[in-house]
């Protein structure tokens, strides 16, 4: 059991980087065919090496500190953000056995935990630049993360509250007759919008606005620190996917197929959608992105915890 | 599990003294976060996860962020550094000195009054809602308007006024 619960610890990060070093590639595949042209096809067969290539340019690059960050911060900072979302994957059950800590009482709350501490990678990162373009990216990724956390936290209460549990594999069970997708519509978008918005994927990439902020965050990072930005970052879309899979459309659960194939097909569903998304839309202004969360989002997700709750009542009494 | 949490204990006090003696304000603030994390292990290994969640999720993850924040608008330089320099010499530390020892003699004394039962339950989320809305529910409420009060304040202050600038 011990031995068993090792090897998955030492397994899951790895896969989970394989995967998100695979998704740079298939991701300006998918935008290839979005955009009517061809995307990287000349490594490997249809370009699949393109990811392993890429990874290696990037090892071998310059691994520049400048001269007036303040370099503990500097180098901690791409650390935290790649730990916290690998740490997030611990509590995600892929099958109802076959997970690290799906079982944990508080799973979900853990989850929240670390994408809150996820938000100093990109603050730090910001901070210790010592340049102007990095803090502002900073300052705006902090207002933008903190601000989409609570959405985010309280879109999931419909979910426990129907559950009655934080364990994300309980959550799973409960949905064996109905996926949470439908009675938690409201949830299910409010969730979607704040986990673009927490991975800071486009179009909510505010934090790294390229034509006002240069790349903000990380403007000044390079070599394989700027590579762990760019992994933790494709590892995030998985973690955002996965937990969408598992909250709100039944995880592991299908007919006919074996479980870790459902939940791989669904994810990979939403992975798809993400880079749609960015491939279709453009990124809003800052104040309109802040305006969406606090006006729109806030209000619909005390109303569907209201209403979640109103109902379960009625249910419970009746 | 004891290892664990003294390890722990003992990583929050060390990160609590580089809170004090830092000159950086980010670096202080960083110490008093590796101090909160080091804290939420201690209460997730004496069985009380959901209030190590919190202790990660709103101390660690919202208010700490909110510090760095604040620090990064007020963009602290050199000066700065030079100042807490000059406010840290060694006869500032005599009182607060004298007075923690006093506190920390009071505690190894009442150590050894504790008997070490070991864990024997955890305290799950379920728990700790029924206690907060059963008998707690006073405090809550209260809490509740404190809160309020002060958000409908800082909305008024925050305010524009039509024709000021």
């Amino acid at each position: 059991m011990t031995l068993l619960a090792l090897v998955g610890i030492v397994i899951t990060p790895l896969v989970i980087l394989g995967l998100a070093t695979l998704l740079t590639w298939v991701e300006r595949r998918l935008l290839g065919v979005w955009q009517n042209r061809c995307g990287p096809n000349r490594v490997g067969p249809g370009g699949v090496l393109q990811a392993a290539a890429d990874g290696i340019k990037i090892l071998f690059k310059e691994d520049w500190t400048p001269p007036f960050a303040d370099k503990g911060v500097f180098v901690l900072a791409p650390a935290i953000g790649m730990m916290t979302v690998l740490l997030s994957f611990a509590v995600i059950p892929l099958t109802f056995s076959s997970s690290i800590a799906a079982g944990l009482n508080v799973g979900l709350l853990f989850v929240l935990a670390m994408m809150g501490l996820g938000v100093y990678a990109v603050v730090l990162a910001g901070w210790a630049s010592n340049s102007k373009f990095a803090l502002l990216g900073g300052m705006r990724a902090a207002a933008q993360m903190i601000s989409y956390e609570v959405f985010m936290g309280l879109a999931l209460m419909g979910v426990v509250m129907m559950t009655g549990s934080f364990s994300l594999r309980d959550i799973v069970m409960a949905q064996s007759g109905l996926w949470f997708v439908l009675p938690q519509c409201v949830g299910f978008v409010v969730f979607l919008l704040a986990g673009i918005a927490e991975t800071h994927r486009l179009p909510f990439d505010l934090p790294e606005g390229e034509n006002e902020l240069g790349a903000g965050f990380h403007t000044e990072y390079s070599g394989m620190k700027f590579g762990m930005f760019f992994i933790a970052e494709y590892a995030g879309i998985v973690l955002v996917s996965a937990l969408i899979t598992t909250l709100y459309l039944g995880g592991w659960q299908g007919p006919i197929l074996p479980a870790p194939i459902w939940f791989t097909l669904k994810t990979t569903v939403l992975i798809g959608f993400f880079i749609l998304l960015r491939a279709a839309l453009p990124r809003p202004r800052y104040d309109q992105l802040m305006a969406l969360g606090w006006k729109i989002l806030l209000p619909l997700s005390l109303l569907n915890i209201v209403v979640t709750g109103a109902v379960l009542l009625l249910h419970t009494a009746g | 599990m004891h290892i664990l949490a003294l390890t722990s204990a003992c990583i929050s006090i060390l990160g609590a003294f580089m809170v004090i003696t830092r000159r950086v304000a980010v670096h202080a603030v960083l110490y008093l976060v590796v101090t909160l994390l080091a804290l939420a292990c201690v209460l997730a290994l004496l069985g009380a996860p959901f209030a190590a969640a919190l202790e990660v999720i709103i101390y660690a993850g919202a208010i700490m962020v909110l510090f760095v924040f604040v620090i990064m608008m007020l963009n602290l330089g050199k000066p700065d550094r030079d100042r807490e320099t000059e406010w840290l010499r060694p006869r500032a530390w005599v009182g607060p000195a004298a007075l923690a020892s006093i506190l920390g003699m009071e505690l190894l004394f009442g150590l050894r009054t504790l008997s070490g039962t070991g864990i024997t339950f955890q305290i799950t989320p379920r728990e700790v809602g029924l206690s907060l809305f059963g008998p707690y529910v006073l405090m809550v409420e209260l809490a509740s308007f404190l809160l309020l009060t002060g958000l409908v304040t800082a909305f008024h202050i925050g305010r524009h006024w039509p024709g000021e600038h």
